[in-house]
């Protein structure tokens, strides 16, 4: 293969939001397959990837984990403009590591029976957005808000969970698929109780001449991807 | 049990130490030896500020430590001054003095803190920085800041050590003074003959970690089996009482059993004791009592042995006629030359005497 | 704008409270490894220098499986009937307390090393006791090096973060402290709370830092012999 594809094979450098790590990791080896092309991926919030793409990163795609980050990318100039789309949608999950805690997530947040419930600060995190409506929607979100302990990002909202510091909380059912110890319990959150966590890639005006930028965003687009992604616990359009 | 019981035994490394000895509960003992002999080991033992692991410390009828019993350092009764006056930098000259002597119950401080204040000449130094102190003074302090623990023994490692030869001077009179009065006993560890001829009573000379030697200051210092004697400024002690003033040719007499020494006019008064040092390289011999001699300390003794120091040069070790020894080096070839042996009596002619005290 | 002065507050009681408790577990452990000769002095050397290596949010995390419920620390915890530390004030003391020990430890160390051992024999032939001397000679001895290791945990203290957030869970009033809400003010593009909080946050940390390093220069000149 490094004979076969000296001459048209490429390498994209992309930048991925933290909570698709895992997914990227399974998605990559594929893409590599299938177009010889090769990748070179750094991980990291979404605030701190954009900041660093506004201050001149190398990176040539840009899979944020809001739609918010790609459209200032392409509103600046940053991106190439109607390059832009939704890769996957982030589902919110209630989720404890006790088995058997709850048959119905509602129920358990109704009863209230807990010290410490998980959560993303809504500010800085969109799961943490989207479980603040969904818990507003529920009409619980003044009784349960005393008891609320916010991670600066889901990945340190699983931590809390997952140490079992907070009996539950409000996580990204991507990060449950991705757990490899006790499946605990977990209610999936109906999709209609909070906005769509909508994530969106964009290509970014350093991959614009890369035959491999473009080849990797057309692959995201594939139904080899798209079955991948919705494996590891996201929906996709 | 008026007397000073010191036994120990430890090894530090490839240092062995093995001491043991019994002074009198008055006056000054010097621990005498070259460095390394294991002086400040003892010392430093016998404050408590080392355990060794077998060891017996007395002091009149107190055991501070012995094969059951450990007092550490801050429960005997003693006063440490060390080869660096040690003043504490934070505190003032008069806090340091106090450090000690306010940690000491009233009922059994013996000596007036005046006292110690006046017989060291630090009343003016009181309020300073001990910063802005010099060498000698800073010792003073140190000295003084012991005594005012009212010690009963006091331990001082080569105080004057540290010092230059003009604040050794000004210092050596109030060590002297001090043990004219206080009657607290102490052990001074020493090097330097000089030192111990002027203060010391006794000595304890130590070598390698073991006594080799031990008795009167006087008979110490001119024992020519001794390591102390080869020294270039090997000298004896002789002890008297002042007897009389000559206004004339501005002398004072000292006078001893064994004869009359002259020195330069002190202002001392007639009766009181006296030491006098006299260097062996200042004592010549002759077969007769010379009268054509400029020499005026003339004294009549008996040889009692003698010692090669070099190929060139020997010391002779005499008796005067109360007893008390002196040295005198005098050249192989003159010893040869007046068939000098033991018994033998002759004069000996002092040519300069030292008053120590 | 209206200020929120809750962080600020809970900032400062953090680091005072740490640099208090700090300076009280760190004399000793100081002291010991000052003096000690024992083969496993630079063993526990070591583990007191290890909140240096490890990033703060490895530590935090650590911290979260340590005092959390099923880890060994929050099994005590639970057992004396205290519940568990992460996202209490008490948890944030704690962790501070352990990130910010080699800052304490290590210039006390080098403090009573310089001393020497001289200073504490000469207390001690004055017939002071152990406790004696070292309340009376050793700390006002090696006073700079206690300034040093106050203004060191007070300002990491007040300086931390990733720690903090990890174990703190970001709850008004009782664990969200500082630097926790300029981020969050960052995060959130409010520039101008953040940037008020953070120069508020600068300002004060110079001027204590200021005031300490000039009374321990004045300190050090007064000691010179």
């Amino acid at each position: 293969m490094l004979f076969s594809s000296q001459v048209t094979a490429a390498e994209v450098v992309i930048a991925v939001a933290a909570n698709f790590t895992n997914t990227t990791r399974q998605i990559a080896p594929l893409f590599e397959k299938a177009s010889g092309h090769t990748t070179r991926i750094s991980y990291g919030s979404t605030g701190k990837l954009y900041s660093q793409i506004e201050h001149g990163a190398p990176f040539e795609v840009f899979l944020a984990a809001d739609t918010q980050r790609p459209i200032k990318a392409e509103a600046e100039g940053l991106a190439v403009p109607g390059s832009r789309f939704i890769y996957a949608r982030g589902k919110l999950a209630l989720w404890s590591k006790t088995t058997g805690l709850f048959d119905s997530g509602e129920d358990y947040l109704k009863s209230g029976n807990f010290k410490h419930l998980a959560t993303g600060n809504a500010k800085t995190a969109p799961y943490g957005l989207a479980a603040r409506q969904v818990m507003t929607h529920l009409g619980l979100f003044s009784r349960l808000e005393p008891k609320l302990v916010r991670g600066e990002s889901i990945a340190q909202t699983f931590q809390f969970v997952a140490t079992g510091n907070a009996k539950a909380g409000f996580v990204a059912y991507s990060q449950i698929k991705s757990w490899r110890g006790e499946s605990g319990s977990t209610w999936e959150i109906p999709l209609h109780y909070y906005t769509p966590i909508d994530q969106a890639a964009v290509l970014l005006k350093k991959g614009e001449s890369n035959p491999a930028a473009h080849a990797f965003l057309a692959f995201l687009k594939s139904e080899a991807a798209r079955k991948k992604i919705r494996e590891l616990g996201y929906g996709v359009e | 049990m008026s007397s000073i019981e010191i036994r120990l035994r430890s090894q530090l490394g490839d240092f062995s130490l093995d001491v043991s000895f019994e002074t009198p509960a008055r006056g000054v003992t010097a621990l005498f030896g070259r460095s390394g002999s294991g002086k400040t080991s003892v010392l430093r033992a016998v404050a408590g500020l080392v355990k060794t692991p077998q060891g017996l410390v007395r002091v009149n009828d107190e055991v501070w430590q012995d094969e059951n019993r450990f007092r550490p350092a801050h429960r005997r009764p003693l006063g440490y001054v060390f080869q660096e006056a040690s003043l504490f930098p934070h505190l003032s000259v008069r806090r340091n003095l106090e450090y000690g002597w306010r940690r000491v119950p009233e009922q059994e401080r013996q000596i007036p803190f005046h006292d110690v204040v006046e017989l060291l000449g630090i009343g003016t130094l009181l309020q300073r920085t001990t910063q802005s102190l010099s060498g000698g003074e800073r010792q003073r302090i140190a000295i003084a800041r012991a005594l005012l623990t009212s010690p009963r023994l006091l331990l001082m490692d080569e105080p004057l050590s540290a010092l230059d030869h003009g604040a050794k001077q000004t210092i050596l009179p109030y060590l002297e003074s001090l043990h004219d009065e206080f009657t607290i006993p102490s052990l001074y560890v020493s090097h330097d003959p000089n030192e111990v001829a002027r203060l010391a009573d006794r000595m304890v000379v130590l070598e390698q970690g073991k006594v080799i030697a031990e008795g009167d200051a006087a008979t110490i210092l001119t024992r020519l089996d001794l390591p102390l004697a080869g020294y270039d400024d090997a000298a004896s002690l002789l002890e008297g009482t002042v007897s009389s003033h000559d206004h004339t040719y501005h002398l004072t007499w000292i006078s001893t059993h064994g004869g009359r020494i002259a020195i330069a006019r002190e202002d001392l008064p007639v009766g009181r004791r006296a030491r006098v040092q006299i260097q062996a390289r200042d004592v010549s011999l002759s077969l007769r009592a010379h009268s054509d001699t400029s020499i005026i300390n003339i004294l009549p003794a008996k040889v009692i042995d003698t010692h090669d120091i070099s190929q060139t040069q020997m010391l002779v070790r005499l008796e005067m006629d109360d007893g008390q020894t002196l040295l005198s080096r005098i050249t192989r070839r003159s010893a040869l030359g007046m068939g000098i042996r033991e018994g033998m009596h002759l004069y000996a002619q002092v040519k300069s005497v030292a008053l120590l005290s | 704008m209206i200020f929120d002065w809750q962080p600020v507050w809970l900032t400062l009681k953090l680091a005072g409270v740490s640099t208090l408790i700090l300076l009280v577990i760190g004399t000793p452990i100081a002291w010991w490894l000052a003096r000690s000769t024992t083969w496993y002095k630079q063993i526990i050397s070591a583990v007191v220098a290890l909140p240096l290596v490890l990033p703060p949010t490895v530590l935090g995390f650590y911290l979260l499986i340590m005092l959390g419920p099923e880890g060994p620390v929050g099994r005590l915890t639970q057992s004396l009937g205290l519940g568990t530390l992460p996202f209490t004030f008490g948890g944030l003391v704690v962790a501070s307390v352990i990130y910010s020990m080699p800052f304490v430890v290590q210039p006390l160390q080098n403090a009573f090393q310089s001393l020497g051992q001289r200073p504490v024999e000469v207390a001690s032939t004055l017939r002071a006791s152990p406790w004696d001397r070292f309340m009376t000679v050793v700390i006002p001895l090696a006073r700079p090096g206690f300034l040093t290791a106050a203004v060191l945990s007070f300002a990491h203290t007040i300086g931390e973060f990733g720690v903090v957030l990890m174990i703190g869970g970001n709850i008004p009033g009782v664990t969200k402290v500082l630097s926790v809400a300029i981020y969050d003010h960052v995060e959130t593009l409010e520039y101008g709370q953040a940037h008020l909080l953070a120069a508020g946050l600068l300002a004060f940390s110079f001027a204590v830092l200021l005031t300490l390093y000039l009374l321990n220069g004045r300190l050090n000149r007064n000691h010179q012999p």
